[in-house]
């Protein structure tokens, strides 16, 4: 079995400050301390993300591999499900997504109950790609996502379109990883 | 106390995991936490945890700080702007003893600042978070103190009870609102306390660079507001929102823009008016002294 | 300078200084033990650790000792202790009817299986200071031998359960208990929560509150079925083994109240059960808890809430000592800057309306 954290305590304190300064400024990409072993398809921020987050009250769904299954299993004790529909967290490593609008979305009195996705993807760039705009960001971000479905930024927009209710997504690229609040407006190119 | 006190961080007390908190309890509050900035201004009720300092005392910034403290911050802590003040000692000595974290009493120094009923006036930047101690986060307590109906309320957005009180209040007075935890409107879509701060200190709620976060223990909830979001106090366009503070210049450092705490001198009427926030008070004091 | 609570780093530390040389007293009497706490003032004992919700009669000594007899202080320090606890598996339901019972009395039947077993109780003293204890008295005579060894004795409860008369309580599902320490109370909220909420929820606060319902707020008809007292024992099953293994015997003391049903269109008129169960021996927070768990039914039961004991929320969210007494006592803690603000308010709505009156006046001249 690959290792976790190096410092379990620490490293997972320095991987929740990426992802809540990822989530209080969207568009912004953060870097995280990276674990030492990976295990096959899981990279670092991913897995950062993961160790940080989950354990035995998040039920997970994932289409990672075998080795990344039981990786999570084994480092957080989350209980993993089969539909996506009911995870509270989902890691997502594959080509296809989950479309947001099947994720549990909250209800209107508990939309933190909405889920979180967290998706590995090629490639996040700041500068260029889709125009961010909304809480945490004073003007406006630029996010440059490669190895997201086409239809990213329509699924976006019905997704924005329920808030409160709704779903927020963690963009995981190598050791670096950027998050869409629900509550951010997203449009494509310039 | 000087403005540029440093205390030396000492090492972690060995009895206690770093910053007290075990690690399931800080991952259950992280994971709020996400959640409410994500939707900026809606309360999450969450797991709160009895703290070994009693309630009302500020468990709920405490377990927030806890939750988000590593060993590259450095910690402020402030009780009515002050760090001097008995209850900001003594939890900066609580995450003193159990984090061992570097703390300060200069905001500008500060990663992490936790505070009671007061924003500082120094303009906060980018680097920093505030996180502030709520004795009731619920803003429509006083009008339906019945919780699973101002559930109903938030999700419905519905928040005419308070615009009605407003409404009698300035018909009634003249003015409207109240001096401190004044609601505000986070992102138009929640209404929200924005803990008791005097409504002096409203307005740096709004598009601010740092990112607030405000923890309740004894009433179990946390909300957040993001960097950069509008945070409006609510007022009417006709009465529209007005800051207070008292109408003198500080004694010690002659500040006339910063919010005054008013000390009485004897028992004949005497007044003296000086900054509450200790930090500005001190390095307008030291810009004074440089200047002459 | 003078600046008002200030200089706070010294302060605390002399107060703490004062506050252990207060607490420790004329230091010409000998000091008090923690076990004398626990032997002696075995009530006290018991209410901290029912309100602190841990159950170590060391510890609880302890606690009452170093918050120099405040119990509600006491309680706090028990419970911020037990919050550093590692937790294992939750418990096996302990099985009252099966306690080694050292008190129990029923006032719906004159006698039944077991008997009426008086125990050590207060009841029929009269409430005359006893001189002697002034004097440290020698060792009072053991009573003889109790007449309740031995025989078994069925709870009142399931004997009205028998002839059918008692509503049947849901069953319970395999899930694990919910947990008022790990998670959010909900609202309505469940039994499981409401039961665990009043377990350690103040005395004064229960008795008050269940008090009230026998005075007409709330609709409440009470008969103590049963009030036992005495040791049961705690199981838990380890995963790994599968079987229950005994952690040893703690003393309880349940108060189960019947109270009429006038029953509905699917459920016939039967009598409904007020449950109360307390670490311990506490009776009077036993009969309350039992008054109150029954009131906070009347909304599962179909009946009118029009009492403050029905209200979930209004007796849930204030039974907790531990919250009350932070959020009441840290209005002493400093509130100047709002103050401020409130003064400054004051004042100016003072000059309007002190305008406008005097605007009055002058038209009227
Ligand atoms: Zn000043």
């Amino acid at each position: 079995m690959k290792t976790g954290f190096t410092d379990p305590v620490l490293d997972a304190q320095a991987g929740f400050r990426a992802l809540m300064q990822a989530m209080a400024r969207p568009g912004r990409v953060q870097q995280v301390i990276p674990p030492p072993e990976l295990p096959a398809g899981l990279e670092a921020a991913a897995a950062a993300t993961i160790l940080t987050l989950a354990d035995a009250e998040t039920p997970l769904w994932t289409d990672a591999g075998e080795e990344a299954r039981a990786w999570i299993t084994f480092h957080t004790g989350a209980p993993l499900v089969a539909e996506p529909a009911s995870a509270m967290l989902l890691l997502n490593t594959g080509a296809t997504m989950p479309a947001l609008a099947t994720l549990h979305a909250g209800e209107d009195e508990t939309p933190q109950d909405g889920a979180t996705l967290i998706r590995q993807v090629t490639g996040l760039a700041e500068g260029s790609g889709w125009r961010l705009t909304g809480p945490g960001i004073e003007r406006e971000h630029h996010l440059a996502v490669m190895g997201v479905p086409g239809d990213f930024p329509a699924q976006w927009r019905a997704n924005a379109a329920r808030f409160p209710r709704g779903v927020d997504v963690v963009l995981c690229a190598g050791g670096r990883l950027a998050a869409l609040p629900r509550s951010v407006a997203l449009r494509e190119g310039g | 106390m000087t403005a540029s006190a440093h205390m030396q961080a000492p090492d972690t007390d060995p009895g206690y995991n770093f910053a007290y908190l075990d690690e399931a309890t800080k991952r259950m509050i992280r994971r709020t936490l996400l959640k409410a900035i994500a939707i900026p201004g809606h309360q999450i009720p969450f797991g709160a945890r009895e703290m070994p300092l009693p309630y009302g005392w500020g468990t709920g910034g405490i377990q927030v700080t806890a939750s988000i403290l590593g060993p590259d911050d450095t910690l402020k802590v402030i009780d009515q702007g002050a760090d001097d003040t008995t209850n900001a000692v003594s939890i900066r000595r609580f995450f003193h003893r159990v984090a061992g974290v570097r703390t300060t009493t200069r905001t500008a120094e500060a990663t992490i600042i936790q505070t009671r009923h007061r924003i500082p006036e120094r303009p906060l930047t980018e680097g920093q978070v505030m996180v502030f101690q709520v004795p009731m986060p619920e803003p429509l307590f006083k009008l339906e103190p019945r919780l699973a109906e101002t559930r109903r309320l938030h999700a419905l957005g519905d928040y005419s009870l308070a615009q009605v009180k407003l409404y009698e209040d300035i018909a009634r007075q003249g003015e409207g609102g109240s001096s401190y935890s004044h609601p505000v409107m986070v992102n138009h879509r929640y209404l929200m306390s924005p803990s008791p701060i005097p409504g002096f200190d409203n307005p740096k709620l709004h598009m601010s660079p740092a990112l607030m976060l405000f923890g309740a223990g004894r009433e179990k909830k946390i909300y957040a507001v993001p960097p950069y979001t509008s945070v409006v106090s609510l007022d009417f366009d006709d009465h529209p929102f007005r800051p207070v503070r008292a109408p003198h210049a500080c004694a010690a450092c002659g500040s006339t823009t910063s919010y005054l705490d008013e000390i009485v001198t004897d028992d004949r009427g005497g007044r003296m008016f000086v900054c509450s926030d200790t930090d500005h008070c001190a390095e307008n004091q030291m810009a004074r002294k440089a200047a002459e | 300078m003078y600046v008002a609570v200030k200089g706070g780093d010294a302060a605390i530390a002399a107060a703490h200084a004062w506050l252990a040389e207060q607490r420790r007293g004329d230091t010409a009497l000998p000091e008090l033990s923690a076990a004398q706490v626990a032997e002696q003032l075995g009530l006290a004992v018991d209410r901290v650790m029912a309100e602190g919700s841990c159950h170590d009669r060391e510890l609880a000594a302890l606690a009452i000792k170093q918050a120099r007899g405040d119990l509600i202080e006491a309680a706090f320090l028990l419970r911020a202790y037990r919050n550093t606890l590692t937790r294992f598996p939750a418990a096996e339901p302990v099985d009252t009817g099966a306690m080694r019972v050292r008190r129990r009395i029923s006032a719906t039947y004159k006698d039944m299986p077991g008997g009426q077993v008086l125990g050590p109780t207060f009841d029929y003293t009269h409430r005359l200071l006893d001189f002697a204890l002034l004097a440290e008295g020698e060792a009072p005579t053991p009573p003889e031998e109790s007449e309740a060894t031995g025989a078994p004795m069925p709870r009142v409860s399931d004997i009205l359960a028998q002839e059918g008369l008692m509503r049947r309580e849901p069953p319970g599902d395999d899930a694990p208990p919910p947990d008022l320490t790990r998670d959010p109370l909900p609202f309505p909220a469940p039994r499981a929560l409401r039961l665990q909420s009043l377990a350690r929820g103040d005395e004064g606060f229960l008795l008050g509150l269940g008090y009230s319902t026998q005075r007409g707020y709330g609709n409440a008809h009470p008969f103590v079925a049963e009030l036992r007292m005495g040791e049961v024992e705690v199981l838990i099953t380890p995963p790994e083994l599968g079987f229950p293994i005994s952690l040893g015997e703690i003393t309880v003391t349940e108060c189960q109240m019947v109270n009429q049903f006038a029953g509905q269109a699917d459920t016939p008129p039967q009598f409904t059960r007020g449950y109360g169960l307390s670490l311990g021996h506490s009776e009077r927070k036993a009969m309350a808890m039992a008054l109150v768990d029954r009131a906070l039914m009347a909304r599962d039961l179909g009946e009118e809430v029009t009492a403050p004991a029905q209200d979930h929320e209004f007796v849930l969210l204030h039974a907790d000592n531990v919250e009350a007494t932070g959020f009441v006592e840290h209005l002493k803690l400093p509130h100047h800057v709002d103050f401020q603000s409130e003064l400054e308010k004051l004042r100016s709505i003072r000059a309007r309306w002190e305008a406008a009156r005097n605007g009055v006046a002058e038209a009227a001249e």
